[in-house]
């Protein structure tokens, strides 16, 4: 402690903060956390690219980016649940019925997808090689608190220029043992036991708060994790598809199946008569 | 709609900040703490935009911490709230600010007095007695206006506290899910157990 203290201390009265020199070489030494991309000439990037891509106020806008979804993890007693739709919609296009929402970063490290496809797909991959980067130079597994901050700085030196991610980090380490962040492109990380995340969020919140508790048991807790997507797929016209669940456990996150969710839902309503507003018999 | 407030009294000063962490229909947490502690006798709270608020108290805290290990000494609560005036002033003209509330709880330990600061997100700085911010400014600084003395003791202030928060349950349309309550004094920065599901009659 004492040696990193001498390191960074001056006399008392000498100039505060780092010099032009020191600053150029910190600013060149340190790797840079965010690549260094070209952008488009124009003042504001994120009015220009709204101007290109919202076909909310412009339908004839020329870029129609990937959109809505319906995402969800909650921290319990046995570990992690992560469950997501497959769901991809440009517009009122369905783009794609069997997207991989869940991003498996290293075995014990999950994250989810919500947002803009594109953005969430490279940004996680990028996650994947800055933790693997981390792995190799430090010779121990990167934590969660650390994977999801790597992440919240980077898409908050992109902020105002329109990215769209919202995305939750969900694994278990030795350190922290199971750990859920919520990550957004305004820059927001949150820690949390439950979040939900995509246009289909308040749907599956509300089905998710009324039976969740932390003692839920590893059964209960993936009916519940698929039965809450279930009822945004139902209720959400831009989530649906395949419903992919995820259990991260203490040695790493097993795989619960990619199943489709028309069955599932018939077999619900048929066995346990639930959605009883959906009419099944021919009159 | 996040709540921010201020107290100080005769010998402490009592920082408050709403617990909810919203984004937009949804409450994504409501266990949010919206503090920072900068050193042992100042301590920040922020509101503001979603990524700007904890990144800018973040870079506050490691810079004032930075100061005292150059300095083997603590900066002052006035010394900090200037500081943080300037580094909030210096990126408003940058090319992107910083839209960041603030309010900055301390205890001057050479003067002997609690100190209170509102800043808010164009840079302006004010020592004040009490302060809020956001919605919570039309609601308490009236009740602050009517019951606040410099020289009221810890038990009054949490009083002056509850009176406030009750006002912010009874007539803010959205739930705040409570406040978290922290106290600075002389003996540095404490969390103050606090009561949030006290019913309200709406009259």
């Amino acid at each position: 402690m004492d040696s990193l203290v001498s390191q960074y201390s001056r006399p008392v009265h000498s100039a505060e903060g780092p010099s032009q020199d020191e600053h150029q070489e910190l600013s060149q030494t340190t790797p840079p956390l965010s690549l260094q991309f070209s952008l488009p000439p124009v003042a504001q990037s994120s009015a220009w690219l709204r101007a290109m891509t919202d076909d909310y106020s412009n339908p004839n806008c020329p870029i129609k980016i990937a959109h809505g979804t319906t995402t969800l993890a909650f921290r319990f007693k046995g570990g992690i649940i992560v469950a997501t739709d497959s769901r991809a919609t440009a517009g009122n296009w369905i783009a794609s019925q069997t997207v991989k929402k869940v991003i498996e970063i290293n075995n014990c490290l999950l994250g989810t997808m919500a947002g803009g496809a594109a953005d969430c797909q490279y940004w996680l991959a990028y996650l994947g090689m800055q933790c693997r980067l981390h792995e190799l130079r430090h010779k121990r597994r990167i934590s969660v608190a650390a994977a999801s901050k790597i992440l919240a700085n980077l898409v908050y030196s992109y902020k105002g220029m329109g990215l769209s991610m919202g995305t939750m980090c969900a694994g278990v380490t030795p350190q922290e043992g199971p750990a859920l962040y919520y990550i957004d492109s305004d820059g927001t990380r949150l820690a949390g036991n439950l979040f939900c995340v995509g246009s289909g969020q308040t749907f599956a919140y509300g089905v998710l708060d009324a039976e969740y508790s932390y003692d839920l048991d590893d059964e209960a807790a993936l009916e519940l994790g698929r039965r809450s997507i279930l009822a945004a797929t139902h209720r959400d016209a831009y989530s649906g598809g395949f419903i992919n669940l995820y259990h991260v456990k203490e040695d790493g996150w097993v795989k619960h199946g990619f199943n489709d969710t028309n069955p599932i839902f018939w077999k619900t309503k048929l066995e346990k008569g639930e959605f009883s507003n959906v009419t099944a018999d021919l009159e | 709609m996040e709540v921010l407030l201020g107290i100080t009294g005769k010998d402490f000063t009592i920082v408050a900040a709403s617990k909810a962490a919203m984004r937009g229909a949804t409450i994504l947490k409501a266990s949010d703490d919206k503090t920072r502690a900068l050193n042992s006798t100042s301590l920040m709270a922020f509101s503001g935009e979603a990524g700007d608020t904890v990144q800018f108290a973040e870079y506050i805290q490691a810079n004032i911490q930075l100061y005292s290990m150059r300095n083997s000494m603590e900066l002052s609560p006035t010394a900090t709230a200037n500081f943080v005036r300037g580094e909030l002033a210096r990126a408003l003209r940058s090319r992107r600010p910083y839209t960041v509330n603030l309010i900055l709880g301390g205890y001057d330990k050479i003067a002997d007095k609690p100190t209170l600061y509102w800043i808010d997100y164009l840079a302006s700085l004010a020592p004040v007695p009490y302060a809020a911010h956001g919605y919570a400014q039309y609601y308490c600084l009236s009740i602050l206006d009517k019951h606040h003395h410099p020289d009221i003791d810890f038990e009054q202030g949490m009083k002056l506290l509850r009176m406030c928060t009750q006002e912010l349950k009874r007539r803010l349309p959205i739930d705040f899910k409570g406040v978290v309550v922290k106290v600075i004094t002389k003996d540095g920065i404490r969390e103050q157990e606090y009561e949030d599901d006290v019913k309200v009659a709406i009259p």
